[in-house]
């Protein structure tokens, strides 16, 4: 294993010193970079000339040129642009911007897309797996360009319209709830009238939230409160407990349940903790909540049920701490709202100017230049994970050794959980790998649409101004980033799949 | 492949036979290539992406006509002139009884931007640079992709390594950055250098699942038998190995056709792909994106033409993907 580690690293090292030499080649040649200094007046003209070829050493072959920015490149040095700026602080700013814009987006598209991709497999051939399949070629298909510049103007310029009188129109409510009544419906396992009875139950449901909600003008200054937070978090306790265990243990559902309530009572107790708090005492909160509801877990599991209730119980207590979290954004909100002049989802750039406020309003006010960019990045991608995770979901589905499960008599959800989903999702680790490698690269499209100012700059700057170092910038960090997740997946495969160390 | 298609074949029952079906018997033979046929025609997604499709090649040619030849629209993209109602679309699909004005093209269907010129006729010349830009893409990568992927994959030892890391270079590299440098260094070069040099750039999916798939034929008998007869490489790699790997070839050159209209159009977009006087769909969008909340129309009508175009492509790949390769299609019961 050692050897296949260092040889694949060895590989990568290579391969990427070459891309490197290729970019450069090419980023030298795009466009000459005195050409603006020789449309100036003539004596201006010679001693920019000079100057710019001077700093961009112009006079020396490419080749040198090249060596020179590698040798800097060791020692963690990008160079100096056409101006004489170093690279490094513009490199430093775009790629925080750039990490800011994607990672929600990719962790959002990943869960949801493969979770998506199950539940399609599971249901193969049904209405809901006909409609996933249809709608994922559809954002297969959606220029990402286009479909930012419709949502910057249908869901924030109208949103934001509609958010000053937000009250539902009735031709809305009625889609909306058939929309979630269709999608139950198709969930649910059982005959004709069973489906029909869950329509209509969680479409009659959902109509009388939508007007409750409407009436109330909760959208304006939306929150959960106690009872609603109790109520999820006993849901999320149950959910977690079938999906790890099934309900019919009782120490697992149990483990589930008290980190439940734990996390509703600590919401209580917290509170002026919570008014304000600093971004690291809440990380502090969610590592003591694992470990608490670990412990609770631990406990009540006893011998036999531990590696299930532990597992039930800390989903449930971050599930908690993740509701609690929802409903002080949503206090936030109304204030948020007002100073922002009731425009809350932005277009352009990644922060308000100068704003501040609480870490709950700061929060909302990225949030929400956040939220269409990650909306737009997750539909194009969610559509590559769902039909992976289907297709190698079906694929692992008719294998022998699930018929065997299944013969066995093992339940449904053991031979799901256990056997296809773990296999299953060998070949959705490297395809993520791969993808999360690319991301950096692919992201200048959704930058330029929303106005930020991130690592598309750099490249759009080098090919202006026919310098290499901004582009050479760029690639360093999203050429590596490619390099080196394709090495990661190749390793994660070979450690998750013994038959490749093999051969 | 046999062994499979007759599984995938035994679940639907062939249509009934009068005389065979006394006896029980009513088995069919088909070729592979009937046998494809019909399960690609079978899947209606991929019926209704082909029928697009040529609805939009036809649409796109036919209308302004192509280089010379005239086509039945008589306004063309370049002519300017007064704007009338705003430039609002006269196309209407309403008929009358439904209380819409009627099923007509008017004047200028897609309504005119803010010079007059025709919105239709530039809608057209758009699609035909962005398909036949797709198309060169789509054969140019297939072709080295698949050249290099056997050649890697048939010969194995230093050959194979040499070119899977030349692969690995590419792939290290973000698309949008080598596209976009070899756009602007051709750029002025017109589009079919452009198209040539894109293909240049999206072999790399196409050559690591060839080479995969060579990899599993050359051990197989037959390869092993032509070998042995004393076949040279070259004819063994043509005519024994290559045929067996048609299925993924034209699979993903349809899937490359699909991505490379996504990726032009979003080259042209940042523009890095087609440069003025020439127009691509992307282009049209960079060039109306301000006109979105005035001249609406403007920005709607390429968009939706390349979703058409990537929309079907991407059925029609689907479709073929099922025809060739059965395995996924139902779960054994």
């Amino acid at each position: 294993m050692l050897v296949f580690i260092a040889r694949r690293l060895f590989v990568s090292v290579w391969v990427f010193l070459v891309a490197t030499v290729v970019v450069f080649f090419l980023a030298t040649n795009i466009r000459d970079p005195l050409a603006d200094a020789r449309q100036l007046p003539d004596q201006a003209r010679a001693s920019k000339i000079a100057e710019i070829t001077e700093r961009m050493h112009l006079d020396d072959p490419a080749l040198v040129r090249y060596f020179r920015w590698l040798g800097d490149l060791l020692t963690g040095n990008f160079g100096k642009d056409r101006e004489g700026q170093k690279v490094n602080a513009a490199l430093d700013h775009a790629l925080s911007a750039t990490l800011q814009l994607i990672i929600g987006a990719t962790v959002i598209a990943i869960v949801v897309g493969i979770t998506i991709g199950v539940i399609s497999a599971l249901r193969q051939y049904t209405a809901l797996d006909q409609s996933v399949t249809f709608v994922a070629f559809v954002c297969f298909s959606l220029p990402l360009f286009w479909v930012g510049t419709l949502l910057k103007q249908f869901l924030a310029l109208d949103f934001n319209d509609w958010l000053a009188d937000p009250e539902i129109s009735p031709l809305f409510i009625g889609g909306i709830s058939l929309i979630t009544g269709l999608g139950c419906g198709a969930l649910v396992v059982g005959d004709r009238r069973t489906r029909w009875a869950v329509f209509g139950i969680t479409t009659v449901a959902m109509v009388a939230l939508l007007i409750a909600l409407s009436a109330s003008e909760w959208f304006a200054d939306p929150g959960l409160g106690p009872i609603v937070i109790a109520l999820t978090a006993v849901g999320g306790a149950l959910g977690f407990t079938a999906l790890v265990s099934g309900l019919e243990w009782k120490p697992p559902l149990q483990a589930a349940l008290i980190a439940a309530a734990l996390g509703v009572v600590a919401s209580l107790a917290l509170d002026p903790v919570l008014d304000d708090p600093q971004l690291i005492t809440l990380l502090g909160l969610a590592v003591l909540t694992a470990l608490i509801c670990g412990a609770v877990g631990w406990f009540l599991g006893g011998e036999l049920y531990r590696r299930s209730a532990i597992p039930a119980a800390v989903f449930t207590g971050l599930f908690t701490g993740a509701v609690i979290f929802t409903d002080r954004m949503f206090q936030s909100f109304a204030d948020y709202s007002d100073s922002v002049g009731g425009r809350p989802i932005s277009t352009i750039g990644a922060e308000t100017p100068n704003y501040e406020g609480t870490f709950w309003e700061t929060g909302l006010d990225s949030f929400g230049h956040l939220a269409l960019p990650t909306l737009a990045l997750v539909l194009i991608s969610l559509a590559t994970y769902t039909r992976y995770t289907r297709a190698s979901m079906l694929e692992v589905m008719n294998q022998d050794f699930v018929r065997t499960a299944r013969a066995k008599g093992l339940g449904e959800r053991a031979v799901i959980t256990r056997h296809v989903l773990r296999n299953g999702l060998i070949p959705i680790t490297t395809l993520v790998a791969y993808d999360i490698g690319t991301i950096i690269g692919g992201a200048v499209v959704t930058e330029q649409v929303f106005g930020w100012s991130a690592m598309g700059s750099l490249l759009f700057k080098g090919i202006e101004e026919g310098d290499p170092m901004p582009i050479m910038a760029f690639f360093v960090v999203s050429g590596g980033a490619i390099v080196v997740f394709n090495t990661i997946a190749d390793l994660a495969y070979a450690f998750l799949d013994p038959r490749i160390r093999l051969s | 492949m046999t062994s499979q298609t007759q599984t995938a074949e035994a679940g639907t029952p062939p249509p009934p036979q009068a005389g065979d079906a006394a006896q029980g018997l009513n088995i069919v033979a088909r070729s592979q290539g009937q046998l494809i046929r019909r399960r690609f025609f079978r899947h209606r997604g991929a019926l209704v992406g082909m029928v697009l499709f040529f609805l939009v090649v036809l649409l796109a040619v036919s209308s302004i006509g192509w280089g010379p030849i005239p086509g039945w629209w008589d306004k063309d993209a370049t002519t300017t002139g007064t704007v009338t109602n705003g430039g609002d679309p006269t196309l209407s699909v309403v008929p009358g009884f439904l209380g819409g004005g009627g099923v007509h093209l008017g004047e200028h269907p897609f309504g005119q931007d803010n010079t007059g010129r025709d919105y239709f006729a530039l809608t057209m010349r758009g699609t035909q640079t962005s398909l036949l830009i797709a198309i060169i893409v789509g054969l140019v990568s297939t072709l080295v992709g698949t050249v290099v992927g056997a050649v890697a994959g048939y010969f194995r030892g230093r050959t194979e390594s040499v070119l899977m890391r030349i692969t690995d270079v590419v792939i290290a590299v973000p698309t949008l950055l080598l596209a976009g440098l070899i756009g602007v260094i051709v750029a002025g070069h017109g589009i079919l250098l452009f198209a040539l040099f894109l293909g240049l750039c999206l072999w790399t999916q196409i050559a690591r699942l060839v080479r995969g798939e060579v990899l599993s034929l050359r051990e197989k008998e037959f390869v092993e038998a032509a070998r042995s007869v004393g076949t040279p490489a070259r004819r063994i790699i043509f005519k024994h190995i290559l045929p067996n790997t048609m299925g993924i070839i034209i699979v993903s050159a349809t899937l490359a056709i699909a991505s490379a209209v996504l990726t032009e159009s979003a080259l042209s977009f940042l523009s890095l792909g087609v440069q003025p006087p020439d127009t691509s769909l992307g282009r049209l969008i960079t060039d109306y994106r301000t006109a979105l909340s005035v001249r609406p129309w403007l920005f709607y009508w390429p968009g939706l033409f390349i979703v058409a175009i990537a929309l079907s492509v991407n059925f029609i790949g689907d479709g073929l993907r099922d025809a060739f390769d059965p395995r996924q299609t139902r779960v054994r019961d």
